[in-house]
């Protein structure tokens, strides 16, 4: 212990001596260590971002969405079909055993409008009362729209965070009202902070409505506004450009003429069924019962194929999270790969310093240095100069992670392992690379040695 | 008692197809206490029988006994405690190590040894062997700001540090003018007198050699004289090697 203290001593001493070629030299692990912590960190950090979106979507979720429609043999791709009714719906939620909750789902995109205020969502939920349940998304002010709003075709809606900050600069939402395409909708309730989701879409900027109100209110009026959109607009600029073009074949009918005679829909269509399963494990389960009671309810003959899609959450994340996870080791690889180019500076520069010391290595010898004792002594140097860059590598990739947090806003997560592994990798790399020029060391002739100029 | 034992030592170098017979049968002995001077022609092989004495080196074949161990069987591991435990080396150009303080280069030889002694008591004497040797004030100078006789000085304190029983020094005033020459000589001189020290010199230059007992005179691999102390020297001489005894056990 004491021998290696004092080994140890030397080594450093002799480090010392050139202290700007030991920086240099020590550059290489530096660089690589500090690659492979910040790969590291980062690659930590979106993982646990996935983890961690999950849980917030709801971990145990499945989506259903209509299926292709085909017409002729021409298939029109996923969701391209009207399949999934309002019933359907609530026939998952009351005859799948294995289904804890159904919420309709209707989408928009929308512009909403506060007095000077205006702003167009991300996401605009028309679905039921139990969509809050299956987001697992509390109400933090006011409450969520009940399933009288819903029967009742109510004005009502809960907005996400974004929107309120958008909205409402003076950030009491609660009984003000917004207009959707000149609906008037009253914000009954807050939601909860629930931040980005896994592909970096902010999930507060939502709008939660009843999707009747949504269906029947906002969206069959933008059916009719779409006709008169011509109309409406007289002074585009094409219009000024092209005047003929603004001739309307139709009588334009007046504003309280539109709202007297609202278009009629026929099916209450929505765009997704959103379940909520009580376990992962259930989820096969949950599926299989899905399949069968939607097959049922939509006559599906055996070997027809199903106009639905059931796409399962979890599988989703995890798909994501191997992505990540392979990106973060592919990094972390070539990080490894530029650690072992500094491995390969450090044996160069140590094979010139066992030539440079030779009369030093000589001397050693002549005063009782036995040849394991010079191969100690220069393993140690090199060990003791890569720890070093290590330690320094460490430093630097903690910052470089710490930038990419602040400047790109990108998750990071301090790993513990891998600092220790990094400090173990940097001793491996000295001990490997710093062997043979400390076994030629070693082995040097200390006649010729203390001879050599 | 003879410290040192040589019989019939040859040395030979293979050089390519060519052998270099360099030492061709060298018999020789050195009593405890002694300072001998080494003498011969450049090329007569005084090194290389130095560096055999030195346990830096084997003979090709011959029995050479240093403090009753035969060294001439031993291994290179074996040979290196020798060399660190019995042997303080003076080397003609210093050797001392760059940008290192004299008292670390005092040191050294310590690094490699099964110390029993704690390091404040080895720090303790570097320092007193630094005052012994006229540099207490210098200890924290590295040797590019000493002169070349202060350097050597410092390479007699680093050859005694460790205690040994023989101090070889090969051309230790060869790099220096005669005036320093002088002050190492004498260096080397009080401590064969003060504490007993067997020394042996190699030189080419009678005036060096005056300082010792006893000159051994080398040419072309072979001693021509002063193989062994003579028998009315060696009553005086044994005297000497007896008081450096009862010295070195005082100590
Ligand atoms: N490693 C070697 N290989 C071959 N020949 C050698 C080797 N070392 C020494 N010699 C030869 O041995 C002979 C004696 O060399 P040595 O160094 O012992 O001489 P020296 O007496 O110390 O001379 P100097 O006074 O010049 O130092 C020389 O002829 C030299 O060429
Ligand atoms: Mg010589």
């Amino acid at each position: 212990m004491l021998k290696l203290a004092t080994t140890l001593k030397t080594a450093l001493r002799a480090l010392r001596r050139n202290p700007m070629r030991s920086a240099l030299t020590t550059l290489g692990i530096i660089i690589g260590i500090a690659a492979v912590i910040s790969m590291v960190q980062i690659g930590e950090g979106s993982s646990v971002a996935i983890k961690k979106t999950i849980e917030n979507m709801g971990a145990n979720t499945l989506i259903v969405f209509p299926g292709q429609a085909v017409s002729a043999g021409v298939s029109f791709g996923g969701g391209s079909a009207v399949t999934l009714t309002s019933p359907d719906a609530a026939a998952v939620a009351r005859d799948c055993p294995s289904v804890l909750a159904a919420a309709p789902q209707v989408n928009g995109r929308m512009q909403l409008v506060r007095g000077s205020q205006n702003w167009v969502p991300q996401f605009i939920a028309g679905t039921s009362p139990a969509y809050f349940t299956i987001r697992d998304w509390p109400i933090v002010e006011g409450r969520a729209f009940n399933n009288s709003d819903v029967l009742g075709v109510n004005q009502v809606c809960d907005v996400g965070q974004t929107v309120v900050k958008e909205l409402f600069p003076s950030g009491k939402p609660l009984g003000k009202t917004i207009l959707v395409q000149n609906v008037p909708l009253k914000v009954i309730g807050v939601l909860a902070k629930k931040g980005a989701n896994m592909m970096g879409m902010d999930q507060d900027d939502i709008l939660v409505l009843p999707w009747t109100t949504l269906k029947f209110r906002i969206s069959a009026k933008a059916l009719q506004n779409q006709n008169q959109s011509t109309a409406a607009t007289s002074t585009t600029s094409t219009d000024q450009l092209y005047p003929e073009t603004a001739q309307n074949l139709y009588p334009v009918p007046s504003a309280s003429e539109q709202t007297d005679t609202p278009q009629p829909v026929s099916f209450p269509n929505i765009n997704s069924i959103l379940v909520a399963v009580p376990s992962t494990s259930q989820i096969p389960q949950a599926i299989a019962e899905i399949t069968a009671l939607l097959r049922q309810r939509h006559h599906l003959q055996p070997g027809q194929p199903d106009d639905f899609n059931i796409r399962n959450m979890a599988e989703i994340s995890n798909a994501l999270g191997s992505t990540s996870r392979m990106m973060t080791n592919l990094l972390t690889g070539v990080a490894l790969i530029s650690l072992l180019v500094g491995g390969v500076g450090i044996m160069n520069i140590m094979l010139v310093s066992v030539t440079e010391r030779t009369r030093e290595i000589g001397l050693r010898m002549a005063v009782g240095a036995k040849p394991r004792d010079i191969l100690s002594q220069f393993i140690l140097e090199a060990i003791v100069l890569c720890l070093f860059g290590g330690a320094l590598g460490i430093l630097t990739g903690q910052a470089l992670s710490s930038a990419v947090q602040h400047l790109l806003h990108w998750p990071i997560e301090l790993s513990m392992p891998a600092m220790i592994a990094s400090v173990a990798v940097s001793a491996a790399v000295g001990l490997i690379f710093g062997y043979y020029p400390a076994w030629k060391a070693s082995r040097l002739d200390p006649i010729d040695a203390l001879r050599y100029e | 008692m003879n410290l040192i034992t040589v019989e019939n030592i040859m040395k030979t170098y293979h050089l390519g197809s060519s052998d270099v017979q360099v030492l061709k049968g060298v018999s020789m002995a050195i009593q405890t206490g002694e300072m001998v001077a080494l003498m011969g022609a450049s090329g007569s092989g005084k090194t290389t029988l130095m560096n055999i004495l030195g346990c830096l080196d084997r003979p090709t074949s011959g029995r050479y006994i240093l403090d009753g161990e035969e060294i001439s069987r031993m291994s290179a591991n074996q040979r290196a405690s020798v060399r660190n435990t019995k042997i303080g080396f003076v080397f003609q150009n210093f050797n001392l190590l760059a940008r290192t303080s004299a008292l670390d280069n005092v040191l050294l030889p310590t690094t490699y040894a099964e110390n029993t002694v704690s390091t404040k008591a080895l720090y303790e004497r570097a320092k007193a062997l630094l005052d012994r040797v006229g540099l207490g004030d210098r200890m924290h100078h590295e040797p590019s700001q000493l002169s070349g006789g202060q350097q050597q000085r410092v390479a007699i304190a680093r050859a005694l540090v460790n205690n040994p029983r023989l101090v070889l020094a090969d051309e230790p005033t060869g790099n220096l003018d005669s005036h320093t020459s002088e002050d190492v000589l004498q260096s080397f001189e009080k401590l064969n007198r003060q504490e007993g020290m067997t020394i042996l010199l190699v030189t080419h230059d009678p005036t060096v050699a005056s300082h010792a007992q006893r000159i051994i005179h080398i040419r072309d691999g072979l001693i021509e004289a002063g193989a062994f102390q003579e028998p009315p020297a060696a009553a005086s001489a044994g005297t000497i090697s007896e008081s450096a005894q009862t010295t070195r056990k005082k100590r």
